[in-house]
């Protein structure tokens, strides 16, 4: 088993090395095959070892050791690792499968192959992590993919404007991480999971003093890491980096910034549950910013028209709801709504990706319409996708946002109910955004070109294929993991998860009130009736309204300003203090003084000693006697 | 020692035979009033001949580790001497052998230039095996009379006759200097022999020296600060460097540079070591002013052979400062200096020497090598090995020397010179890297001047000197011991 894991996690790695070697048709066949065999192990260690409730601690080598400091490589496997493990090869395997497809023609496909498989070894190293270090190692790993790939296309201006923004947004994030690892070494002496999290209760009332202030450390450091988590996940504040990284190829989008990297923040608040049990203020705060972020994405994704951004908001909300759970202590619930968001959402991005594909490269929803009997099985699947994103009964975001919303409902926590309402109301305009998008992508009449239209084309089976398996997942994955994962009585979890006794909420959310269970589907019920009211049955609506509300309108279409508003506050400044310190500072002030004017100086005195080689030979005896003399003048002196 | 009437003549057998040599090239030159240039050559290949027979002779009949005096202590020959003479006479050879050709092509090929190289290294021989300020005197006096009728040689040329009176001149007054010097030394001592003063010396109470000992360690020091052109004596070095031919150029920069440096080194560590105390700051100035000078002044310049001259006084400070630490390692690092400056500074000339513009003309100018990488890739890239070497960039040979050179001066707490010597030699390395630069990254000219590097005459000879020094430059930090344990021995001379 030991050897199993250690070969999930390297056998991406090589893929990458040997993809970077090797031309487009074996890179794609080391690659895909390599995943392949990921996949079918990861699945064997989630039977043998996640199934049999077991933990696998595989050290491997010792990376720091400085005195009484100690970081050793290695892989902790537990339920959680395990799931997060099975879920990524999986997708990863799915992906990079739909990849062969859909990157067909494309200039460097090695790179693209190579890229794909190393994010898939960094996320393999960051969810397998024994101790934080290690984790951050995965953190800046699948950050750097990310940026990578979302500058793939390099020669366009707007990738590598977005790969830069998701890296410098992310960097904010990361300072949180680091600052958290630190805190946590200061307060533990250790970064090691399992150690800290012995440790924790002993630790539980120290605080930190900062100018006079005390600081509970617990909650610091929670805190810290979960403005890693909000970078890294796309919380808002720190979400602006995701609609733009859209840039990337779709199938990175499906990967990266829909299935697995943006829940990486969403892995790091579940991994350090026992530190959270102990930070209640951390966990509001937590919840707080996932409630708002749900609400707030929904809101932008009613009103965008490029069908990836529209997912992308979707992602932003669908995280949001993650942390709300995760937050209120259901952790659980939390990790059950990222596996079959992990589905539904990498089903409706390749699905987008199908359509763009048969649209010869559209991604405005506007232009679109009226192809559904062009493109069947996408249609088909992009149903599939969308009821299990809106939580329609028996999909699996059914189970996992009901769960999550029931948790919201039941915590003891005061912002549960404040959770709670945005969840429902997140929940109306979840439903709403994906039909809008059906129905503008699918039906009605058609409103691209004619050269458009002509063209259009179900994608080939090497593309639909994935995509079948992920629709089966999105049916599935909620029923068939419902018991295990939130079931009242597993025992999955183990040592993995911990909660405080007085802070469960998970068995107390399966005997909520009935209109509490009931409010979620009539919610999505309301979403989806708006839709089709709107976009079917009053097509002038839309833009009526549009008019009507327009500074509402306006402003959500800017993305509530977000962009704007850093821009103005800290592009901006920044890049004239940036200017000030290059013309100024460096060119002026250092280099002036410094390496040009040194050099100046220098040949300015080459000059003049020049001017003493006269060329008369008199003047060359006189030198030699003031020497002498010097000479003998330096000996009395001396 | 010889017997009662005859001194034992092995010791002066290569400058016996080298004087020999060079008196049959006369008469028969005299004799034959050919100009015919195959008549020239072989002229050149008979000094040559002698050149390698003496090397063969003092290689033949050395003692090892002992201390052959001779001509009634007249002249010596220890392990330092006899790495002087090697390197003389190796050095001679090689310049010879790069000019040959050169010197055909500009019509300068007679056998009075193969007679006075042949005494003007007869000279240095002398020089460095002297053992007297007499013998040191006439060693001194051949090298410099025949160096100054060699820069004369192309005498239809202003700028070559003004270059060799420049030199006749300054180098009389230096001249003077030297036997100022030597006869307060005699006045003092009642003595020219080394060892004799250096007893006398010796005997003299610290603190408590006479004037007159002092005046003469002055004035003996700045006759040879001149000869290695140390500042401020150094004002010949870039007239006569431009105004003489370009081989006539090599060889003023290559051997007698070595031959003054030994002597030199000789003087202050043996008659005058006991006045340490009070040399070692006068030769630290000479060394700084020379290092910043030859860093800084030689910027500046498009004149090759001016740039070399200015480099070849930067070069001699940073030996100076090896002299100045006085240790076993400094003179060490002073010898390895030596050797390796020989080697880059006859290979770089190879470069120069080979590489000719139409006509007669040969290269004149930093623009005459632009974008000739392209045209000549070898030697170029010889020219910019020697240029990394003497500018000092690791791996190469003139790495070493320097860091020898700082690691003494270091050891010897002298921090403050180092580190301006570290300084200069980075300043230095602009222009070094300059020429590198013209080669590499400038565009040829469109109408090339009459001196531009366009043809490259490389005999065999020629190639095979070149690809020595390139070799020994690129090679040292593989394979240093060689250098290294010839080098030992002779420093063990002074502390032994």
């Amino acid at each position: 088993m030991e050897t199993l894991a250690v070969l999930v996690v390297f056998l991406p790695l090589l893929g990458a090395i040997l993809s970077s070697v090797l031309d487009h048709r074996s890179s794609q066949a080391v690659t895909c095959g390599l995943m392949a065999l990921a996949a079918i192990f990861a699945s064997i260690l989630f039977v043998k070892v996640g199934l049999q409730e077991k933990t696998l601690l595989i050290p491997l080598f010792t990376w720091i050791h400085v005195e009484f400091f100690e970081v050793s490589w290695g892989l902790q496997v537990d339920s959680l690792s395990l799931v997060m493990m099975a879920v990524l090869t999986l997708i990863s395997f799915l992906v990079h499968v739909y990849s062969v497809g859909y990157m067909k023609g494309d200039r460097s496909i090695p790179r693209f192959m190579a890229y794909l498989s190393l994010f898939t070894f960094f996320m393999l190293t960051l969810v397998t992590a024994p101790n934080f270090l290690q984790m951050f190692f995965g953190w800046e790993g699948v950050g750097l993919c990310s940026y990578l790939l979302i500058g793939y296309w390099y020669d366009r201006e707007s990738a590598n404007a977005a790969a830069m923004k998701a890296f410098l947004v992310n960097r904010v994030g990361d300072i949180g991480f680091v600052l958290g690892v630190l805190t946590i070494f200061v307060l533990f002496g250790t970064v090691d999971f399992l150690s800290v999290f012995e440790l924790v209760e002993d630790y539980k009332d120290e605080t930190f003093t900062f100018f006079g202030g005390h600081y509970h450390a617990l909650t610091l450091a929670t805190l810290f890491f979960f403005v890693g988590a909000m970078g890294k996940s796309a919380q808002i504040g720190l979400h602006t980096w995701l609609p733009d990284a859209m840039e990337a190829p779709t199938p990175v989008s499906a990967l990266i910034h829909a299935a697995t990297m943006v829940t990486a923040g969403v892995f790091l608040v579940v991994r350090i549950s026992p530190l959270l049990e102990y930070a209640p203020l951390a966990r509001e705060f937590i919840t707080l910013i996932g409630a708002v972020t749900a609400l707030m994405a929904a809101t932008i994704a009613c009103v965008q028209n490029d069908i990836k951004r529209i997912i992308a908001y979707s992602t932003c909300s669908q995280l949001g709801y993650m942390f709300m759970a995760a937050g209120l202590s259901g952790y659980s619930a939390s990790m059950l709504h990222l596996t079959t968001h992990a589905f539904f959402k990498a089903l409706l991005f390749l699905s987008a990706g199908s359509v763009i594909h048969a649209m010869s490269d559209e991604y405005n929803i506007q232009k679109m319409g009226g192809i559904w009997k062009y493109v069947p099985l996408t249609y088909v699947l992009m149903w599939i996708g969308s009821l299990a994103l809106a939580g329609i009964p028996f999909f699996s975001g059914f189970y996992s946002k009901d769960m999550i919303l029931e948790v919201d409902w039941v915590s003891n926590l005061p912002v549960g109910k404040v959770a709670f309402v945005f969840g429902i109301s997140a929940a109306v305009l979840t439903a709403f955004y994906a039909w809008r998008l059906l129905l503008l992508t699918f039906q009605g009449a058609p409103r691209a070109d004619e050269a458009v239209m002509s063209h259009i084309h179900e994608s080939p089976l090497i593309m639909l294929i994935p995509l079948m398996v992920l629709g089966a997942g999105s049916l599935f994955s909620g029923y068939v993991l419902y018991d295990l994962f939130v079931g009242e009585s597993t025992s999955f979890w183990g040592t993995a998860l911990f909660v405080l006794p007085e802070n469960e909420v998970i068995g107390a959310a399966h005997h909520v009130e009935t209109w509490v269970k009931w409010s979620p589907i009539l919610a999505t019920l309301v979403g989806i009736g708006l839709a089709y009211y709107l976009y079917v049955f009053a097509k002038s609506w839309p833009e009526r309204l549009s008019i009507a509300f327009s500074t509402v309108y306006t402003f959500l279409l800017r993305k509530w300003c977000f962009d704007e508003i850093y821009d103005w506050i800290f592009v901006r400044p920044s890049l004239k203090l940036a200017k000030v310190l290059w013309k100024e500072g460096d060119q002026k002030m250092i280099d002036g003084l410094g390496p040009n004017g040194v050099a100046a100086l220098s040949v300015a005195g080459g000059r003049l000693l020049c001017r003493f080689q006269t060329g008369y030979v008199y003047h060359y005896a006189f030198a030699m006697i003031i020497g002498l003399v010097l000479m003998i003048g330096c000996y009395f002196w001396l | 020692m010889g017997g009662a009437y005859l001194p034992d003549l092995t010791l002066v057998l290569p400058e016996g035979i080298l004087v020999v040599t060079a008196f049959l090239i006369l008469m028969t030159g005299v004799f034959r009033k050919s100009t015919n240039p195959q008549v020239q050559q072989r002229f050149g290949h008979v000094a040559l001949s002698g050149l390698i027979v003496a090397l063969g002779a003092l290689i033949f009949y050395h003692h090892p580790a002992e201390r052959w005096i001779s001509f009634e202590g007249q002249l010596l020959q220890d392990d330092f001497v006899y790495l002087g003479k090697i390197l003389i006479l190796s050095g001679s050879a090689a310049v010879v052998g790069i000019s040959l050709a050169s010197m055909l092509k500009e019509h300068l090929l007679s056998f009075e230039y193969c007679a006075l190289i042949l005494l003007a290294t007869v000279g240095m021989l002398l020089m460095v095996g002297a053992n007297d300020f007499l013998s040191l005197f006439m060693g001194l006096e051949i090298q410099s009379l025949s160096l100054y009728v060699l820069v004369a040689l192309k005498r239809d040329q202003t700028i070559a006759s003004e270059a060799a009176l420049k030199y006749f001149v300054l180098g009389a007054l230096a001249t003077c200097f030297y036997l100022y010097g030597a006869s307060l030394m005699y006045g003092f001592s009642g003595s020219t022999n080394f060892e004799a003063i250096a007893t006398i010396i010796r005997m003299e109470s610290a603190g408590n020296f006479p004037l007159s000992l002092f005046m003469s360690l002055i004035f003996i020091m700045a006759s040879f600060s001149f000869k290695i052109s140390a500042v401020p004596f150094h004002m010949w070095t870039p007239d006569v460097y431009q105004g003489s031919p370009t081989p006539i150029t090599a060889f003023i920069a290559a051997t007698p540079k070595i031959a003054a440096m030994l002597v030199f080194l000789r003087l202050m560590l043996e008659p005058f070591m006991t006045l340490y105390d009070e040399w070692q700051s006068l030769v630290a100035f000479l060394s700084l002013f020379s290092m910043v000078l030859g860093a800084f002044a030689a910027l500046r310049q498009t004149d090759l052979k001016r740039l070399l001259a200015y480099s070849a006084i930067g070069q001699m400070g940073y030996m100076l400062l090896g002299v100045v630490a006085g240790t076993d390692e400094g003179i060490q690092a002073v010898l390895i200096y030596l050797t390796l400056y020989l080697v880059m500074i006859i290979g770089t000339f190879a470069c120069l020497l080979c590489l000719r513009g139409k006509g007669s003309y040969g290269v004149q100018n930093i623009e005459d090598l632009a974008g000739i990488s392209t045209l000549h890739p070898k030697v170029s890239f010889a020219l910019a090995i020697f240029m990394f070497s003497l500018a000092g960039i690791p791996p190469l040979g003139g790495f070493f020397a320097k860091l020898y050179i700082f690691k003494a001066a270091l050891s010897a707490g002298f921090f403050g010179l180092a580190i301006a010597g570290a300084l200069a030699s980075v300043v230095a390395a602009y222009y070094y890297l300059k020429i590198v630069k013209v080669m590499y990254f400038d565009d040829a000219p469109k109408v090339p001047s009459a001196s531009y590097g366009q043809i490259v005459v490389l005999p065999l000879k020629m190639a095979l000197i070149l690809n020595a020094c390139a070799l020994v430059t690129l090679l040292f930090f593989v394979f240093p011991n060689p250098i290294l344990e010839i080098v030992q021995r002779a420093a063990f001379t002074f502390s032994g």
